[in-house]
């Protein structure tokens, strides 16, 4: 009986005590729902148009600027993939940037969701001995060449399926995303990850609020939190209005070609029709939609 | 699903002043009180879950933009890159000088352009690209005129594998939408048509070694 009513009280002192740090952080309402917010696959529209407007309010709040945060779902009869040409990459990292710039990624801790690879042409790809941190006066560097590497978009995503809270999935149109608010910040997904293709905010993300892209998705661009993870999103923001990524439209060369899978007239169906194509670690089986061409 | 939200809004209603008021609270009926609150509230949330569960429908995206006319997206050439400042309309100067068919090294007018030509130079020269008559228009190797917008036709008389991969937007660069308006680049906006080998590029700055980033934020440290 005395360990019952021990018990009971200790229940009843937990619970006092949260409230009481609940009222002392001076916790709002806003925050409150936001705390609650259940996982975005489950919210009805009219509870997604509530989160979002207040979202835009919050980063205006934040950030003194007009922002239009989207929820737009994947259009049917879509399935994006990605092509690369490794014949023509030079390695100059633009793509890099461009993406940072696009997606909001954080400058400090410094977040770059595209990883460019140098590789020597007498090993082929060989993961282990590839360089992310070259820095010659001008590339191509003789004798090697250039693999960026950045999320695959998978058919068979493994690091959908160890999420132990299913925060992040894969969306009809084949994009692999994140709810960041549902995100518990384990990091499995991260090491299950053959790619290294996912990234975790280990600090507050920081970004200037000058360079910040206003236009977002809500499963994309929009800022992150500390202890979240995030990645390539093919720029959802953008493809599901219709745009090329932002690492498409910026490659000096032209090595980045992106479409629909169903359209037989698109650039990826004449890629994997006519040209010699290869997915990185093809034997783990994870399908990827992101294939690397030869253009010559 | 929707009636449960507003359960739960109440809920939170009922906690903000609850919070108000538990600095006053000290008798046990208030914290027997406070613990049904807790439980109520764990239960709404727990049938908001158990609910939503069933709207499998929900998960599935409904698309409303459906992709009508996915192959039939229209591409538009965007205009050729600017020739040199004050040299063209070519005529101005040509139409005045006796054309030289012969082939030789010009020095005295368009030596830059010898110095850099690296375009097959043991075997072509200008004449095999510019109109020898009219040096406003390039010429085909049957003879045919091609106004500058229309290079690269000329450069497809070679190049012919790359031409076709151009066409489908394999080589080179589109921009513009995916399912929609394109726009192409010209063969001579990325490759200087007298030495179409492209230069080494300056890299953009790399990553920042692991062990030189910070993880700790500074404004958390400081708190």
């Amino acid at each position: 009986m005395k360990k019952d009513k021990s018990r009971r009280s200790l229940l009843k002192n937990i619970s006092l005590a949260s409230f009481a740090a609940l009222a002392a952080t001076g916790c709002n309402m806003k925050e409150l729902e936001e705390f609650f917010q259940r996982n975005f696959r489950t919210l009805s529209d009219k509870e997604k148009d509530d989160i979002i407007n207040n979202l835009e309010q919050k980063y205006k709040e934040k950030y003194d600027k007009e922002f239009q945060v989207s929820a737009q779902a994947a259009m049917d009869q879509v399935e994006f993939a990605y092509a690369l040409d490794l014949s023509r990459c030079v390695g100059c990292r633009k793509c890099v940037y461009a993406c940072v710039g696009e997606n909001n990624q954080s400058r400090s801790p410094q977040i770059h969701w595209i990883q460019v690879l140098q590789m020597e042409k007498e090993k082929g790809i060989d993961f282990a001995h590839s360089d992310v941190h070259y820095n010659p006066e001008k590339v191509p560097e003789k004798g090697h060449f250039y693999l960026p590497v950045a999320c695959q978009q998978c058919q068979n995503p493994q690091c959908t399926t160890v999420c132990p809270v299913k925060a992040t999935w894969q969306e009809p149109d084949g994009i692999v995303v994140v709810d960041y608010n549902w995100c518990i910040g384990c990091r499995y997904c991260m090491a299950a990850c053959p790619y290294g293709a996912r990234h975790f905010n280990w600090g507050e993300p920081e970004i200037p609020a000058e360079e910040l892209n206003t236009d977002m998705h809500y499963l994309g661009n929009r800022p992150r939190m500390k202890g979240v993870v995030e990645k390539c999103t093919f720029c959802i923001q953008r493809v599901r209005k219709g745009k090329y990524p932002s690492c498409v439209e910026v490659c000096p060369v032209g090595a980045r070609k992106f479409g629909n899978l169903l359209d037989p007239e698109s650039e990826i169906r004449y890629i994997l029709e006519n040209k010699r194509v290869l997915v990185l670690k093809e034997e783990l089986n994870t399908q990827p939609r992101f294939y690397y061409f030869f253009g010559v | 699903m929707i009636r449960n939200h507003f359960v739960l809004k109440d809920d939170f209603q009922l906690i903000k002043t609850m919070n108000m008021k538990l600095i006053n609270i000290q008798t046990r009926k208030f914290r027997l009180l406070f613990l049904g609150f807790i439980i109520t509230l764990l239960y709404s949330c727990s049938t908001n879950e158990a609910n939503s569960g069933n709207n499998e429908s929900g998960i599935q995206n409904s698309g409303e933009n459906s992709l009508k006319n996915s192959t039939s997206g229209t591409e538009i050439a965007v205009e050729a890159p600017p020739l040199t400042d004050g040299i063209f309309p070519c005529n101005d100067c040509h139409s005045e000088i006796e054309p030289n068919p012969e082939r030789r090294e010009l020095v005295d007018m368009h030596d830059d352009i010898t110095a850099m030509f690296n375009h097959d130079s043991e075997n072509r020269w200008c004449l095999d690209c510019h109109d020898i008559n009219n040096r406003d228009s390039l010429r085909l190797a049957s003879g045919k005129l091609l106004d500058f917008k229309e290079s690269y036709k000329l450069c497809g008389q070679c190049h012919g594998e790359k031409l076709r991969d151009w066409k489908v937007g394999v080589h080179g660069k589109r921009t513009g939408e995916w399912n929609g308006k394109k726009e192409y680049l010209l063969c001579v906006h990325c490759h200087n048509p007298h030495a179409p080998k492209f230069e080494g590029i300056t890299p953009e700055p790399p990553p920042v070694m692991q062990e030189n980033i910070s993880y700790m934020n500074r404004k958390n440290d400081e708190q």
